[in-house]
């Protein structure tokens, strides 16, 4: 086994590492989290003039998932606005697979120059692990198609120019058998879009569909082939593209807090036996973090679908996470419940978002328990428990 | 970067899969408790030349690298091979490179052994392998010593069954002295580390193995207990916890094969360090085994907990290995030295 990076893949993150530092202020890390919304539109462009972006998308570009895994890593180490450009990368590489010249031209070329943004519009109130049996419709009228219903968690739909919609267009079949994905431009009438504030201040959406008409053109992949796309999409999504390494700057914020705080004893709060072991237990997760998803990627650029590899990541890097911050969190005290910009804040607010963000990690693109099922089922060949 | 395993490296694993297979595993470990020791297999072993292996050439040994012996190292533990390897392939390494090893060393027809802890008050402590080990290198104030004499052939009664005994130190062989003699030490523990890490790696995934295949078997309620969620998710947390180890010991092995210096970024998650990366996959390997053998045994139901079944050789055996150097609290604060000194900007 050889660990270091290939000259090619260390030459991009050097690359990509000089785009934050020249790029990423931190009025735009102040902006992100006063808005909850993390995407940055100038960040998103610069990094496509850069010609940072399109090469890395998945299939499509001439880097590899290596490459793809460093940029991601490279922005959620610094802590820049990646969720919207997590799903440009997505759902470019979605069109790609299985996209049209048409969705090339209107979308993915646009995509690629950072100026554009797409959401997920997968989950609905009443169906969120069990994605299967969502009951937005999509009916046929002609060459066009008629869809009403409503999704939620459609993060950055208020930013997005197109939500990649999972909708019913066959009742009569089995859960999986009737959906159809469609890519449906934000701006059509009869679509609604609500915030939802969450406690970690980051802003998601539910969105409304009420009779959106769109022709058969914005269809991505066949009719009632849905499960297939969603397939694609999550081998993109599990592990490589962020989000298994949320504790790398969780820890670089506590060792400089630790450096020049004190304890309640006047003593520096970086000699405190119990804090140093807990750094060096996040710092060891998070090496086992960066493992698993780099195998994952690793995975991916010999030919292979690491789908079960990306779960094994996302349960354990999330479980760490949230152990580490739980960790910090109560050694700080007091101090470590103040907020951004507040006099006194524990590693300057770093603690409570973080504190505030993790439970959410668990939950998303996923959750720990469906990850687990995957990984009874389909790596430990247990038998079906539902 | 490469994550999988070289030609040779795949044939060496094959090789000693089918070795530890076939001359050692769970009931070889159970007959040869309390003292954890086949002689009759460590003959056989050195007929694979595995003691030797990771010496170089140039002092008659087979000049493998440290990531052909976690390989090695992880298809012992994952059949409790009671045999001495880890401790007599990095000793048998840190006597060559001070040029210190004969031939019976390099061999292994004199089973060496390493004092992971300095001795204290002339006697090493708790030494790994130190109940059948001929010879032992120890660590005396500054002094590196090897000492010669008659193994106790008696394991001091351990929860693992492990070889364990005290050895004493007083007026052995000067093998080096002053810094060299304590950074020669350290390094060789911090390759007993990396190898004991490969080992534990193995016992998780056996562990694993057993918990699985008596969840597929053992019905209750008309089903297969592993068609059950609760136990599913016991035991679905351990592929990741399992690969995250093996690919941290192959990495801290890849450090220790390098000559480039490594790199401690922890700001940045980039660590390249031997010493720093030894530690992680040590501490880390002995929390995978001891959270797989724990699941493990619990999805066995009460069966795990009897002499009987396999799982229990396991359990006790991941513990022994990880705990017989320090508390792993400790083990974290020493890392956390090694981490956290340099200023690093935040």
């Amino acid at each position: 086994m050889d660990f270091a990076l290939s000259p090619r893949a260390e030459a991009f993150r050097a690359e990509a590492k000089a785009f934050i530092d020249a790029n990423l202020t931190a009025d735009m890390v102040d902006e992100m989290h006063r808005s909850g919304t993390f995407n940055d539109k100038a960040f998103n462009t610069a990094l496509a003039d850069a010609g940072l972006l399109a090469g890395a998308v998945p299939g499509y570009g001439d880097r590899d998932p290596i490459e793809l895994y460093v940029l991601f890593n490279e922005l959620e180490k610094a802590g820049a606005p990646y969720d919207g450009l997590a799903v440009t990368m997505l759902v470019a590489g979605v069109i790609n697979a299985v996209g049209t010249d048409f969705h090339r031209r209107e979308v993915l070329d646009r995509l690629l120059t950072g100026r554009f943004n797409c959401c997920l519009g997968y989950s609905e109130p009443d169906h969120g692990s069990d994605v299967a049996s969502i009951t937005t419709r999509a009916v046929a009228d002609g060459d066009q198609w008629v869809i009403s219903g409503q999704k939620m968690w459609t993060t950055m739909a208020h930013e997005a120019d197109w939500v990649i919609l999972l909708t019913r267009t066959n009742p009569d079949v089995p859960r999986h058998r009737g959906l159809t994905m469609f890519l449906v431009p934000m701006d059509l009438p009869g679509i609604e879009v609500q915030p939802v504030p969450t406690m970690a201040s980051e802003r998601t959406n539910a969105t409304f569909y009420d009779d959106v008409r769109v022709g058969d053109e914005w269809r991505l992949g066949e009719i009632d082939g849905g499960w297939t796309v969603m397939g694609v999409a999550l081998a993109f999504e599990r592990g490589v593209m962020g989000g298994t390494n949320p504790a790398v700057p969780l820890l670089r914020h506590v060792r400089s807090w630790a450096e020049s705080a004190a304890d309640a004893d006047g003593l520096p709060m970086i000699d405190d036996p119990l804090l140093r072991e807990r750094m060096a237990r996040t710092a060891i997760a998070n090496q086992v973090s960066q493992l698993l998803t780099l195998r994952a990627a690793w995975i991916a650029a010999t030919g292979g679908l690491p789908g079960l590899e990306g779960s094994m990541a996302k349960i354990y890097a999330t479980d760490r996470y949230q152990q580490a911050v739980g960790w910090f969190q109560q050694m700080a005290g007091a101090d470590g419940l103040l907020g951004f910009h507040t006099d006194g804040a524990a590693a300057g607010g770093w603690i409570d978002y973080d504190a505030r963000h993790a439970p959410v990690t668990t939950i998303y693109g996923g959750t720990s328990e469906i990850n687990r099922n995957n990984v009874a089922e389909r790596h430990l060949g247990l038998p079906k428990a539902r | 970067m490469d994550l999988d395993l070289t030609e040779d490296q795949n044939t060496i694993r094959e090789v000693f899969a089918d070795f530890f297979a076939g001359q050692t595993g769970p009931e070889r470990a159970r007959a040869v408790e309390p003292l954890g020791f086949d002689p009759a297999a460590w003959q056989r072993l050195l007929e694979t030349g595995a003691p030797g292996m990771g010496v170089p050439e140039s002092a008659g040994g087979g000049g493998a690298g440290l990531a052909e012996l976690t390989v090695v190292a992880e298809e012992a533990g994952a059949h409790i091979a009671p045999l001495p390897l880890v401790e007599h392939a990095v000793t048998a390494r840190l006597l060559a490179g001070l040029g210190a090893a004969d031939d019976e060393m390099v061999a292994g027809t004199t089973v060496t052994t390493l004092a992971v802890r300095p001795a204290v008050d002339g006697e090493a402590w708790v030494v790994p392998a130190g109940a059948v080990a001929d010879r032992v290198v120890a660590l005396d104030g500054d002094l590196l010593v090897l000492v010669t004499s008659p193994p106790p052939g008696v394991a001091l009664t351990n929860h693992g069954c492990l070889p364990l005994a005290h050895r004493p130190v007083s007026g052995a062989e000067v093998v080096a002295e002053g810094t060299d003699a304590v950074a020669a030490h350290a390094r060789a523990v911090d390759e007993w580390r990396t190898l004991t890490a490969a080992s534990l790696v193995g016992m998780a995934r056996t562990a694993l193995d057993l918990g699985v295949d008596y969840a597929k078997e053992r019905h209750q309620f008309g089903k297969p207990i592993g068609s059950f969620q609760a136990v599913q998710h016991l035991l679905a947390d351990l592929p990741g916890l399992i690969d995250g180890a093996r690919l941290l010991a192959a990495k801290a092995a890849w450090a220790g094969d390098r000559d480039a210096p490594g790199a401690v970024a922890v700001g940045d998650n980039d660590i390249t360090d031997f010493a720093a990366l030894a530690a992680m996959a040590f501490t880390f390997a002995g929390e995978a085994a001891a959270t797989a053998t724990d699941r493990s045994l619990h999805v066995h139901g009460g069966y795990g907990f009897s002499e009987e079944y396999d799982i229990q050789l396991f359990f006790r055996r991941a513990r022994a290995a990880s705990l017989v150097l320090d508390d792993p609290a400790r083990e974290c604060r020493r890392l956390a030295d090694l981490l956290f000194t340099a200023a690093e900007s935040a």
